[in-house]
């Protein structure tokens, strides 16, 4: 077996020096009912070649985005990720290496968290970042939790333009950690008005921002009425590559940002591993989940880097800690981070230009489609388009012309009458003209 | 130079003696921080103009610099390179963090991983277009039931302490479901963190049960803490001990005799994969850490991915969402309604950790049932080789054999000023990664060592050489010298304590001055 390299030999030698017959006798102590006498039934040891083989097949029914007009968003983009990302983050000190935890031997990780957490306060405009979290969705109910334990209080507020699974995920979390949601309705709009209904017992309210339909809003005024009732403003971003073009939280006002880091260096994977993102403001700090990573120096005064302010963490704090979370999701805030890196500031704001122009592109040939109309006013790189009928069968019949035409909003709420015709449509750079053609084309047959 | 660093000068290296001009020693090169190679302007990718539209961010747009700095593609490869150099990493030498399983990641996951099929697929596309990811997730439900024996796995969880919070949500839901408000978890003192954290964060109050002589669960303790207001005890078994919790069986009649659940910690499940079935020890729900048992790679800390098995009692609560068959094929159940209604809902995006389940599935697939159980019995045999050949050196915590880690304390240190740590910081200037430390908790100066099954005997007898001369030199009085390690490193101990204090967590430029290149 090709990852083992123990022989026989060397099997029967160790035994010895252990000074046990048989292998059995080191699990003398699995009571006899569970022990597993033979082999469980899976199929036996297999070479790369059919490991290969087989889920090659399987990979190969899936309809690679790529490999088809598309124009799928919803929280999880598709952009084009330079060459030397992938390259990078297959190198074994990065992929292979545990947790930093011993610093002399880890700076490379830790210098990267550094930076990671630098890139993440400059995009967001906020004052300091983490060292990143599972994803999105639980970046938001962390920030929740944060918002909770800083106010002393346990009414979240939820905006009707934040992404269905976070809202759902905060929803969990406050079941079970004991804390109330509310939830506003689906708002595609963008006219929602939540500053009416902070009251005393309120801890934040989670707005996001280009919200789930697209659409962009200001939050600077609500974040003002949080703040005179003792409320914080959380602000979620699922498309970072926006922060390149549109108004940072940070200028809003917001006290928390959190949000998903997977449009900057990452696949699409099927929605995961993605990249939590997590920002906030220096007084904050101590209440911050998950991992920090700060600048010092060594016994020789040089500059280095450690994990820092673990006394917030699980393996010291235990049961007090502010968060059951033990790891970040490291190697996609390094593949975040070598993308940020490689685009720099010309590159961002460039990338988020040519986004904007794409989809505004295909905004005005899709509002060209009879009987469809855009719903969104102002938006970044995805939005909102009404149909004349209901958009999920819309969808399977553009796939089966091998166009993915984005996302029905049923899809992610269901059970809305009034959403049923909405599609939420994303472009990019990946985005051709002839994509646009061609998707403009195929909905206006499937919609004859 | 802070205090801190003033007081352990005496122990500056030799090394600082012969300075070099660059700072770089031979090929450990210094890097700056990318924000200090700055030129404004230019870019390490290149981008065609911006469509020309009307914009339609309706007075959103951004206002000011962004702050960014701008790098071309060689400097940007040279930098990652470079500080790549700085880390130990498992493919460069055996890494025995205790209860960590850092064992080998083999290439093939990574290739197979990147298949456009896999890597390339939206998680809210069409089903009709992604049935071979369903077919995937379908898959490795399979082996991960039939390895561990259990009837239903959830496998949304984004990580192994995600997993347990999941676990712990099921048994919350099963409770809320019959009624009970149940108000303690207890869990033992040899417990990972992530244990008392994840039932608080539940709402549960931690009670903990001690560990008896011989680093079990002591029986008593458990007995006399079980009651009517218990909701869950959680175990890690194998335990952080590295001991196989032999009154498993009995442990789970008290807990259910209780009306509690009993959660298993399934952390070290790499000692047991094909020789236990986990099902006949009683348990109702375990998470398995897809990043130690089944090789995908740690990644300098995550993503991992933390499926949980669960019992018959404990299924209809499992998290969204989940894979069905139907007429049509495959299909995702993605809401809380119909046939998910007791589900307790989502706990995360999407649906999983994709990329994660398809290097595990690689793995188990090239293991096999007859690797896979090899796997168990290396790891245990490795552990308990270290344990032998260093018991007379070294001085284990608990008489016997061990499972898949090896416990000593810091007995053998008594009396050397020379501790745990010190000792730690002596193995990396030999190139060895230092054993989990001062965890346990219920032992001593703890050092906690798993080789894996990844490790030859040539690579132990060559660990166990440095290990052994170690503990001479340290017995021999060589304070100084453990008390001044690491010398070689590409960084020397590091002040944590100034670090803490003002923390610095993101770069700035120094006041007055300008960037670098501006």
């Amino acid at each position: 077996m090709r990852y083992l390299p123990l022989t026989d030999t060397d099997r029967k030698a160790m035994l010895a020096t252990i000074g046990v017959e048989s292998i059995d006798a080191l699990f003398k102590d699995v009571p006899k009912a569970a022990r597993i006498g033979g082999l469980l039934d899976l199929p036996r040891h297999q070479g790369e070649l059919e490991v290969e083989r087989a889920l090659g097949a399987m990979a190969a029914k899936n309809v690679a985005m790529g490999s088809v007009p598309s124009f799928l968003g919803a929280g999880v983009y598709r952009h084009h990720v330079p060459a030397a990302v992938d390259h990078l983050i297959q190198r074994g000190e990065f992929l292979t290496s545990y947790t930093p935890y011993q610093p002399e031997i880890s700076q490379g990780t830790l210098q990267v968290l550094f930076e990671f957490q630098t890139q993440v306060a400059l995009i967001t405009g906020m004052e300091l970042a983490n060292a990143s979290l599972y994803d999105g969705a639980t970046a938001c109910a962390e920030a929740v939790m944060m918002a909770n334990r800083l106010t002393q209080r346990k009414k979240a507020i939820l905006s009707g333009s934040l992404h269905p699974h976070y809202r759902d995920t905060v929803e969990t979390y406050g079941r079970f950690v004991g804390f109330e949601t509310v939830l506003a309705g689906p708002d595609p709009a963008g006219k929602e008005t939540l500053a009416s209904r902070i009251d005393a017992a309120t801890s934040c309210v989670v707005v996001q921002n280009p919200g789930f339909f697209g659409e962009l809003r200001d939050h600077t005024a609500l974040g003002e009425a949080c703040h005179k009732a003792g409320a914080l403003l959380i602000v979620i971003v699922t498309e970072p590559v926006s922060l390149g073009a549109v108004k940072p939280p940070g200028a809003m006002g917001a006290d928390i940002v959190a949000g998903e880091g997977q449009a900057l260096g990452m696949g699409l994977v099927f929605g995961g591993p993605h990249l939590g993102l997590f920002a906030t403001r220096d007084r904050f700090v101590r209440q911050v989940p998950g991992r920090l990573c700060g600048e010092t120096v060594d016994v020789d005064g040089r500059r280095g880097y450690v994990l820092t302010l673990s006394a917030r963490e699980q393996h010291i704090r235990r049961e007090k800690a502010t968060s059951n979370i033990c790891t970040n999701s490291n190697l996609c805030a390094l593949a975040f981070s070598i993308h940020l890196a490689l685009l720099g500031e010309a590159g961002l704001t460039r990338l988020a230009a040519i986004n904007h122009g794409k989809a505004v592109q295909l905004a005005e040939r899709l509002a060209a489609v009879p009987d469809c109309s855009v719903v969104t006013d102002s938006f970044f790189n995805e939005f909102t388009l009404r149909l004349p009928r209901a958009a999920a069968p819309v969808v399977e019949a553009l796939a089966q012309r091998r166009i993915l035409g984005g996302v029905p909003v049923s899809r992610l709420h269901p059970g809305h009458a009034e959403l049923e015709n909405l599609l939420l449509v994303a472009a990019n750079e990946t985005n051709t003209n002839a994509d646009m053609g061609a998707f403009a084309a195929a909905l206006t047959e499937v919609l004859r | 130079m802070s205090e801190w660093s003033k007081a352990v000068s005496g122990f500056k290296s030799e090394d600082k003696e012969t300075p070099t001009l660059s700072g770089s020693r031979g090929l450990q090169e210094e890097e700056p921080p990318l924000f200090e190679q700055d030129a404004p302007g230019r870019c390490g990718v290149d981008l065609p103009d911006p469509p020309a539209v009307k914009s339609r961010l309706g007075g959103m747009a951004r206002q000011g610099a962004i702050g960014l700095p701008g790098l071309s593609e060689p400097q940007v490869i040279r930098h990652y390179m470079r500080i790549s150099q700085k880390n130990y990493a498992i493919d460069t030498g055996i890494y025995p963090l205790g209860s960590c399983t850092m064992k080998h990641n083999p290439r093939l996951n990574e290739k197979i991983a990147r298949l456009p099929g896999f890597a390339d697929i939206h998680p809210l596309q069409p089903v009709s277009t992604v049935q071979g990811a369903l077919e995937l997730m379908d898959e490795i439900a399979h082996w991960i039931k039939t390895l561990t024996g259990m009837p239903a796995v959830a496998l949304s969880p984004g990580a192994g302490a995600h997993g347990e919070l999941c676990g712990m949500m099921c048994i919350r839901a099963a409770l809320d479901h019959r009624g009970e408000h149940r108000k303690r978890v207890l869990v033992p003192e040899s417990a990972h963190g992530t244990n008392p954290a994840t039932a608080a964060a539940c709402g549960y109050s931690v009670d903990p049960i001690k560990a008896d002589a011989g680093g079990r669960v002591d029986l008593a303790s458990l007995r006399e803490k079980l009651g009517q207001d218990v909701a869950a005890f959680m175990l890690t078994n194998p335990s952080t001990c590295g001991l196989f919790e032999r009154d498993v069986r009995e442990i789970a009649d008290m807990v259910h005799g209780a009306g509690a659940y009993f959660y298993c910690d399934g952390a070290n499940f790499n000692a047991i994969v094909g020789r236990v079935n986990c099902a006949e020890l009683g348990i109702d729900v375990m998470h398995l850490n897809l990043h130690k048992t089944f090789s995908t790679p740690h990644g300098g800390g995550g993503p991992g991915s933390g499926p949980v098995v669960l019992a018959k009692s404990l299924a209809p609560y499992a998290p969204l969402p989940w894979v069905v068959h139907d007429a049509q094929g495959l299909r995702l159940v993605e809401h809380k309604d119909g046939e998910a209604k007791t589900s307790l809902g989502r706990i995360k995006g999407n649906h999983g950790q994709m990329g994660m389940f398809v290097r595990a599935l690689s793995y188990m697939m090239s293991h096999g049932s007859d690797g896979l159980r090899q796997v168990a019995e290396d790891a245990v045999l490795n552990a308990n080789y270290l344990l032998a050949s260093l018991k007379d050196e070294l001085t284990p915590a608990f008489p016997g054999t061990c499972m898949h880690e090896a416990l000593f304390d810091d007995r053998f240190l008594e009396g050397t000023g020379i501790t745990t740590l010190d000792f730690a910081k002596a193995m990396t200037d030999e190139g060895y990664h230092p054993m989990t430390m001062y965890f346990p908790l219920i032992v001593h100066g703890a050092l906690l060592m798993e080789p894996t099954e990844t490790e030859s005997k040539d690579s132990l007898d060559r660990f166990i050489a440095v290990i052994k001369g170690l503990a001479r030199r340290a017995k021999a009085g060589e304070v100084g010298y453990f008390q001044a390690a690491p010398r070689l490193t590409p960084r020397r101990r590091l002040d944590e304590t100034l670090a803490a204090r003002k923390p610095v967590l993101r770069w700035r430029p120094k006041p007055g001055e300008r960037r670098a290149a501006e």
